[in-house]
């Protein structure tokens, strides 16, 4: 008998696969059966990605996607693709005031300006098969939780959730499917470098009704729904993996 | 730039304590207005006027304004 959820067969691109989620779901989609393609920028990270990988027929590629050159060598070794998960994602903790244009742009240039930039040359250079899966990393930061400092990484993902709608409403004749996972807090090394320390870490176990912070693979599982033929007439809606976060 | 014109910065992290209520020896997390948000304000500020990353161990590690001043230039 067929298993709806299996990936056996498919040739999924994960971007942002060096680290965190996007490492995650390179893994897990391998597990499933899947051939997976993953784009990163650090390359020995990218290497740790894919000594993880179960299966054969995996291919590595080291690009920085915000910039036109990276962009074109991915897109120049892409063919026949059944998914695309848009992984790769920056955050900086800036408050309001200090939200200038140029925090703005760098911010916005991977989180928001490079994945469209990707699914759009994508689909104009057909690279796809049909029935193509896009599933994008998005966030509760975008329209569920409105929390400081988090301004312009949170309303960069509520227009890339809002943009990915209107991808999938036009893109549905192409029998593309587009939909958005948001995970809310999720220990990567997103969340342990830098501004977070240990006890912000701790404070923020109280403030979610599962009392804990989410895995990376806990992400994994709801993208690796959205990839399968499970989820066949599921297109243009958002699963939020948030241990309760913004109940 | 020095220390005075540092403080009148630092002000601007906050919405009712005054440039003038503080010195290079003011305790700033004993400040009553100080919370996640000025420390985040603060690391914010050490990037936009130095182009300095200051990280949150830094913010702990520094007791008054002065401190905080030496350690963003230390880093410059």
């Amino acid at each position: 008998m067929s298993n709806p959820f299996s990936l056996e067969g498919k040739t999924i691109l994960i971007t942002g696969a060096s680290s965190g989620i996007g490492r995650a779901v390179a893994v897990e989609c391998a597990k499933m059966g899947a051939a997976v393609i993953i784009s990163g920028r650090n390359e020995e990270r990218l290497r740790q990605t894919f000594s993880s990988l179960v299966g054969t027929g995996h291919k590595l590629i080291v690009a920085d996607l915000s910039n036109e050159d990276g962009l074109k060598d991915l897109l120049g070794s892409l063919s026949g693709l059944d998914g695309i998960v848009l992984a790769a994602g920056v955050v900086e903790m800036i408050p309001v005031l200090f939200a200038s244009k140029s925090k703005f742009d760098k911010i916005l240039a991977t989180n928001l300006f490079t994945p469209i930039e990707l699914l759009r040359q994508v689909v104009k250079k057909r690279l796809f098969n049909p029935g193509l899966s896009v599933v994008a990393i998005d966030s509760v930061a975008g329209i569920s939780k409105f929390e400081v400092a988090n301004g312009i990484y949170g309303s960069g993902k509520a227009a890339l959730a809002s943009f990915l709608k209107y991808f999938a409403l036009e893109m549905s004749g192409k029998k593309i499917r587009v939909n958005t996972v948001s995970p809310g807090m999720i220990l990567t090394p997103m969340q342990t470098k830098g501004a977070v320390d240990e006890t912000k870490l701790q404070e923020t176990i109280d403030r979610i009704p599962m009392k804990r912070w989410g895995k990376p693979e806990e992400v994994a599982y709801a993208v690796l729904y959205l990839l399968s033929d499970a989820s066949a007439y599921l297109t243009g809606t958002n699963i939020k993996v948030d241990g309760g976060y913004t109940i | 730039m020095e220390i005075d014109e540092f403080i009148g910065k630092f002000a601007e992290i906050f919405d009712d304590t005054d440039a003038s209520a503080l010195t290079a020896e003011t305790k700033f997390r004993e400040l009553d207005e100080w919370s996640s948000l000025s420390a985040l304000g603060l690391l914010a500020l050490a990037d936009e006027e130095f182009d300095v990353e200051l990280k949150a161990e830094d913010v702990r590690q520094a007791e008054t304004i002065a401190d905080i001043f030496s350690i963003i230039q230390s880093k410059l």
